[in-house]
């Protein structure tokens, strides 16, 4: 128990836990803070990034944090999104004449707290980690503050988020209760052969504490009003990382606390990945706010994500993390585009707004359907190949799984409606009016991820195969 | 010639980064239009010449795949790609039609011209590679990608209903895709491997045998199409441009069959046999009951996509006959019904281009105004019933043959759909060629144009070929139709 060892396993938030305090202060003492400010915070999340990829494995205070591969992958990630995050909303705020500096400390914080969540290894550093980042997205969504749906986006986020967290804690201390110890490690070896019952219902509390985070039906009522409320750039950013985030920090409680009553927990996991897959599916074809309809969108790729969750061992959880990373580009690359496009001096929101897109945005509507027809999983884009990790491996975990996987499956040609009508009414329908010029940031941000989805995950697959791999058999036996 | 697949496959896509670029720079959107007409017309030209040198120099002996490529990808998946006997003349067929629909569009698409060139050589990267993946994820990539631009091109350069047809078309395919998919990921985690010849030999347990059929037949069944799953069909063909329908029937149908002869017959003998009666029957339904819907229709286009569900009905007999002779005739059909339907629905084209109607009624009497035309349409009206001589005898008789030895009945009633396609095929002939004019707005109507009489001229020249020297298409897919027919008997005792 040294503390520069342990302090060295944790330099990732480390440095974003300096880096928010200083930028802080530089905002606080500099009225106006220029491009150098962003451009500070976007070094940050990339040292943090290189120290999670290089830093050494091991469990610091106490086993509170975890250093391993899997914790390093997912913070590349994350911090890799949170600085496209960082560099969107600067754009866009500053666009607007609302850019403030607080936005971009809170970014930061949202990561570090995200940070914290996929390293976390005991009870306590778990809600602290998502505390700290979702007091940051409260924040964040309601940082339009003279905009009413923005606020109302952000109070209803923090309501529900409040109540969730409510039940995460009231889970844990059943857990704790039970089993005798918050840590993973003490809580499976304490359920080892067999948990007790009121493990098992702490468990389900947890469960759904965190099935809130990455708004898994049925605890997805928030998702729709927040991403339409929030401001887009900023639903960019919650619609990827935070979630990659949650799941990653699902697959290790799951697997490494209570891996014992894997039989229980699969069933939970299940229902809530079959209810997500449906729920996005079929109330997806109701939306004509396309914010709204993403909202759904994400919720149906959740229940995709968790069916490779519930069919557990390194396969699963590979699938999962690789499903995630590959979703994460696709929702940060539409948001990009939604952020971008204007049309008559508002931003574009509705469907009707995208008409005949194709036509005076090509780049732009080329963007939005390689995105769309990623997020329905069609071949050859990235959305598939996610799906393809996440089936192989339900198929490879037994019945229960497999037949979920197959009414996902189905589940998709549902949602597949509505990713068509979206490219419908951009390539079919004329044009109503002029869309204004778009800002070069974004779209260079929506092009590079357009890329991503096709064709370079082709070529990039071939390395986050063994890097993913790697990563889930850090806990994973 | 390693690499020659690879690049027959990916030619087109080069087409699609020069009209990219021309998209970007092209200051002119008329000339930038006529540009990307020229390059098209070049690039699947280019296509059709490396694919009649990758049938030159296919070795017709030799059963196995020829040119084969396999570079390993990610998770234990293959680039992999080769072409047997059963295949190769899918992609020329491809690649012979692909110009001929570039031709077909000259002057009747003129809005968006880049875009409908990219979705078309898009379209035909994906189709060979349709033929030549030999890995069962790439292949499902290149199967499944194609609804894309077939989507957009019903879509944006459909007629009224274009937007129903266009998602009726990609649902109903995804839905029977999704299930194939299943059927493919439980085939590789079954046999550890993904690669097409290995699981050829592969032997499935005859539980497991059954549900994979059935999914794949999802699949292969709403593709092909299959009575009662072929609902779609009319409506896709009647929305798309011609060069839509063209490629729709020519190719894309063909995609169904080709899934046969590849997947559910080699791989899943047992099941195969199983399912014999079922897939009998539901073709002798298609061959009638869609000949009978043939005949009431009022739409000229309607009429020939009910008989091409007719003609996919003797290819589904014939590959499920499981001898030589019906495999052989089923591979025959296909390709003989990618040239014909392909030449009736440009047929159509013809005069929808001058009349922009396609009710029969409307017509009447074009013999006289169109003499080239009535002798162009009756040879391919003739080749769709079957009349000896024309490619479409050939297929139909050994389908039946095939079908006779394996099931008597079924084909006796297949036969009478040769004398209901000649019942539909010459009524509506004789009313839109036959008799006076008496419609008004048909006095002035033009015979062929020195355009249109390029694109018809190969498709007449392989027509006659086909019908005339069946055996060229014989002596290439011969040794790899027997030895599928005889690990076929072998597996399944017959």
């Amino acid at each position: 128990m040294n503390l520069a060892h342990d302090f060295m396993l944790a330099l990732p938030e480390a440095i974003l836990a300096g880096a928010a305090l200083i930028l802080l202060i530089w905002g606080a003492f500099v009225k106006k803070t220029g491009p150098v400010f962003t451009l500070a915070a976007v070094l940050a999340l990339a040292v943090a990034a290189f120290a999670a990829a290089t830093g050494q494995g091991g469990r610091a205070f106490n086993g509170a944090l975890i250093a391993d591969d899997w914790a390093g992958f997912a913070k590349v990630a994350i911090f890799a999104a949170s600085a496209i995050a960082v560099v969107l909303c600067d754009r866009w705020f500053t666009q607007k004449g609302t850019q403030r500096f607080e936005l971009t400390v809170l970014i930061i914080l949202a990561a570090l707290g995200m940070g914290i969540m996929v390293s976390a290894g005991d009870l306590i550093s778990l809600y602290v980690g998502i505390e700290l980042h979702s007091l940051a997205l409260y924040i964040l969504a309601a940082f339009q503050r003279d905009d009413a749906k923005s606020s109302e986006a952000g109070l209803k986020y923090f309501v529900l988020g409040a109540l969730s967290s409510g039940l995460l804690l009231y889970g844990a201390s059943l857990v704790y209760g039970f089993a005798g110890s918050t840590r993973f490690v003490d809580i499976a070896a304490a359920t080892h052969g067999g948990a007790h019952t009121g493990v098992i219902f702490g468990l389900v509390f947890l469960i759904c504490g965190i099935g809130f985070k990455v708004s898994a039906a049925p605890f997805h009522m928030w998702t729709p009003d927040v991403y339409e409320g929030a401001p887009t750039p900023i639903v960019g950013f919650f619609a990827g990382a935070p979630k990659l985030a949650a799941m990653a920090l699902f697959a290790r409680l799951l697997t490494e606390a209570f891996s014992s009553s894997t039989d229980q927990w699969r069933q939970v996991v299940l229902i809530v990945a079959l209810l997500s897959v449906f729920v996005g599916a079929f109330a997806g074809l109701a939306q004509s706010n396309l914010k709204r309809l993403w909202a759904y969108s994400s919720i149906a790729n959740i229940g995709y994500a968790l069916i490779g969750l519930a069919a557990g061992g390194p396969a699963g959880v590979q699938s999962m993390l690789i499903f995630m990373v590959l979703y994460t580009v696709d929702v940060t690359g539409f948001f990009a585009c939604l952020a971008a496009l204007k049309r008559d001096g508002r931003a574009m929101e509705s469907f009707d707004d995208f008409a005949g897109l194709m036509g005076e945005r090509p780049g732009l509507a080329l963007a939005i359907t390689a995105f769309s027809l990623s997020a329905l999983g069609m071949p050859p884009f990235s959305g598939f190949f996610g799906k393809f990790y996440v089936f192989k491996a339900a198929l490879a975990a037994g019945p229960l799984t497999t037949w979920a996987a197959i009414a996902a499956l189905v589940g998709s040609v549902v949602a597949a409606f509505y990713y068509l009508r979206l490219i419908k009414v951009m390539w079919f329908d004329p044009a109503p009016g002029a869309t204004e010029t778009p800002p070069g940031g974004a779209v260079a941000i929506a092009y590079a991820a357009a890329l991503f989805a096709i064709p370079v995950v082709w070529v990039a697959l071939t390395w986050l195969d063994p890097i993913s791999l790697h990563a889930a058999i850090a806990f994973v036996r | 010639m390693v690499g020659i697949l690879s690049l027959v496959t990916f030619l087109p896509l080069v087409g699609v980064a020069a009209l990219l670029a021309l998209k970007a720079f092209a200051a002119d959107d008329v000339r930038a239009a006529g540009a990307a007409r020229w390059i098209t017309l070049a690039v699947t030209l280019a296509t059709f010449a490396l694919s009649i040198v990758l049938v030159a120099s296919f070795n017709g002996a030799n059963p196995g795949f020829q040119f084969v490529e396999d570079t390993p990808w990610f998770a234990g998946l293959h680039y992999r790609m080769g072409v047997d006997g059963i295949s190769v003349l899918f992609v020329l067929l491809t690649a012979f039609l692909m110009p001929l629909c570039i031709l077909a569009s000259w002057t009747t698409i003129k809005d968006r011209v880049l875009e409908y060139m990219i979705a078309f050589l898009v379209l035909e990267t994906l189709v060979i590679g349709v033929f030549c993946a030999l890995d069962l994820i790439l292949f499902y990539l290149f199967f499944e990608g194609q609804l894309i631009p077939m989507f957009l091109i019903i879509g944006i350069w459909g007629g009224q209903r274009r937007v129903y047809a266009a998602f009726k078309f990609f649902l109903y395919t995804l839905l029977g895709s999704v299930l194939m998919l299943a059927a493919i990921l439980f085939m590789i985690s079954a046999a550890g491997t993904s690669s097409i010849p290995v699981l050829m030999t592969f032997k499935f347990a005859p539980q497991a045998q059954t549900w994979m059929w059935l999914a794949f037949f999802a699949s292969f069944a709403v593709k092909m199409p299959m009575w009662p799953v072929h609902t779609w069909l009319p409506d896709a063909h009647v929305e798309a441009p011609t060069a839509g329908s063209v490629i729709l029937a020519g190719i894309l149908l063909k995609m169904g069959g080709y899934g046969f002869l590849r997947f559910s017959v080699p791989m899943f003998p047992q099941a195969s046999v199983q399912f014999t009666p079922l897939v009998f029957t539901l073709s002798v339904i298609a061959i009638v009951y869609t000949s009978l819907v043939a005949f009431r229709q009022t739409d000229i286009k309607k009429l020939i996509a009910y008989s091409s569900v007719a003609h996919m009905g003797f290819v589904t007999m014939g590959i499920f006959s499981g001898n030589i002779q019906g495999e052989q005739g089923a591979i025959f059909q296909m390709l003989s019904h990618g040239v014909i339907s392909g030449a009736l629905f440009l047929c159509v084209g013809v005069v929808y281009d001058r009349m922009h109607t396609r009710e029969i009624a409307f017509y009447g009497g074009l013999a006289n105004r169109m003499p080239w035309y009535a002798a162009t349409f009756m040879l391919f009206a003739m080749g769709n019933v079957g009349l000896p001589g024309t490619s479409g005898f050939v297929g139909e008789i050994l389908t039946m043959t095939g079908g006779y030895r394996a099931s008597t009945w079924t084909a006796i009633i297949a036969a009478t759909g040769v004398i209901l396609s000649a019942v539909y095929m010459l009524t509506v002939y004789r009313r839109v060629i036959f008799g006076e004019i008496t419609n008004s707005a048909l006095t002035t109507i033009t015979d062929l144009d020195s355009r249109e009489v390029l694109i018809f001229a190969p498709l007449i020249v392989g027509t006659l070929v086909l019908g005339l020297a069946p055996g060229l298409v014989f002596e290439v897919t011969g040794a790899a139709t027997e030895q599928l027919v005889s690990a076929y008997r072998a597996a399944t005792g017959r």
